[in-house]
């Protein structure tokens, strides 16, 4: 397991420039799928050290210290050229979570809320720290069977500001993924041009 | 906690030890690490083990890290003795948003046609 890379499609010798982008949201929101259904790897999943006050650490030596826990996120990655890389982290949106972002996830360019309409509430807090934190976003609703409300009103319940991007996808078909990404890094685009007034 | 540190957690208390903010590269989770040598003898097994997994391609920390099944901030030490002593070269991930700012429009210009081709 670890002499070889078992998941195929090793990086690039002349990979030297790799992007992040995370996708975040509730339990069983499809993040796993959609960083699957992109990715040129199997996802892979890693954990990082907290303290069970639910903030990360600088001391990697407080590994043996009970006062400390690991959580767990999974992650993809898609050959973007020669050089450039992209990986996709999934990361659960819960409160105790967060440091993730402060200690791995600064500096990604972007990231997607998935929501599960079902369970809009679940998509509040993310949100509200992505704001907090200066991360450009958009919310992607991942289609589940059931009742399929109109995006207006998805909007209206989660206070999206109007230049949030807010679309529907299908976490388990490529294509669809694939244009989550599109739309994102297309809004990261346009958030460079000065807002205009509707 | 799993790998090396489930494996005997004292010793990966061990070879972490006192030295968390030892000096060396400032890795990044998608630092990418680049070996391409062997093992000097004497090396200890947990950086052995990672010389092998860059040995032929480069690999990020992420994707180390998962093979390894070490976590990052753990892996990150062993990573920084290995470029302190030459054993490993760091390519940063140069086009990293700056806090407050927006991913410059030719990096993001970039992604877009890389992702396009998919
Ligand atoms: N019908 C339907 N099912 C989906 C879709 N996306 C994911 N699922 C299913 O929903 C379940 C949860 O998906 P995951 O990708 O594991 O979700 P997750 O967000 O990674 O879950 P956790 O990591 O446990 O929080 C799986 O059984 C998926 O097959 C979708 O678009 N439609
Ligand atoms: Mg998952």
């Amino acid at each position: 397991m670890d002499s070889t890379n078992s998941d195929g499609v090793p990086l690039r010798a002349t990979a030297r420039d790799a992007f992040k982008i995370v996708i975040v949201g509730g339990f069983g929101v499809g993040k796993t799928t959609m960083v699957g259904s992109v990715s040129e790897i199997r996802p892979l999943s890693t954990e990082e050290i907290m303290t069970r006050a639910g903030v990360g650490i600088d001391d990697p030596t407080a590994v043996a210290d009970k006062n400390t826990t690991t959580v767990a996120f999974d992650f993809g990655r898609i050959t973007l050229d020669a050089e450039r890389v992209l990986y996709l982290f999934g990361a659960p949106g819960q409160q105790r979570f967060w440091f993730l972002w402060d200690q791995l996830f600064g500096g990604s360019l972007g990231a997607v809320v998935l929501v599960d309409v079902r369970r809009l509430a679940e998509s509040f807090y993310a949100i509200d720290r992505l704001e907090h934190h200066g991360m450009p976003f958009i919310v992607a609703v991942n289609r589940f069977d059931g009742p399929r409300p109109p995006l207006d009103r998805v909007r209206a319940a989660l206070d999206l500001q109007p230049r949030v991007p807010l679309i529907e996808c299908d976490a388990r078909e490529r294509d669809s993924c694939k244009t989550v990404l599109i739309d994102l890094v297309e809004h990261l685009a346009s958030l460079h041009a000065p807002e205009t007034t509707p | 906690m799993s790998g090396l540190a489930r494996e005997d957690p004292d010793r990966l208390f061990v070879v972490t030890a006192g030295r968390a903010d030892a000096a060396g590269p400032v890795l990044d989770l998608v630092s990418l690490i680049v070996g391409g040598v062997d093992a000097p003898p004497g090396t200890p097994s947990e950086h052995a083990r990672i010389l092998r997994l860059c040995r032929y391609h480069p690999s990020s920390v992420a994707e180390l890290s998962a093979h390894l099944r070490t976590p990052v901030s753990v892996l990150k030490v062993l990573l920084r003795d290995l470029a302190r002593t030459g054993l490993v070269a760091v390519r940063a991930p140069e086009s990293a948003r700056a806090p407050d700012r927006l991913p410059d429009l030719e990096t993001l210009r970039q992604v877009l046609v890389g992702l396009h081709e998919l």
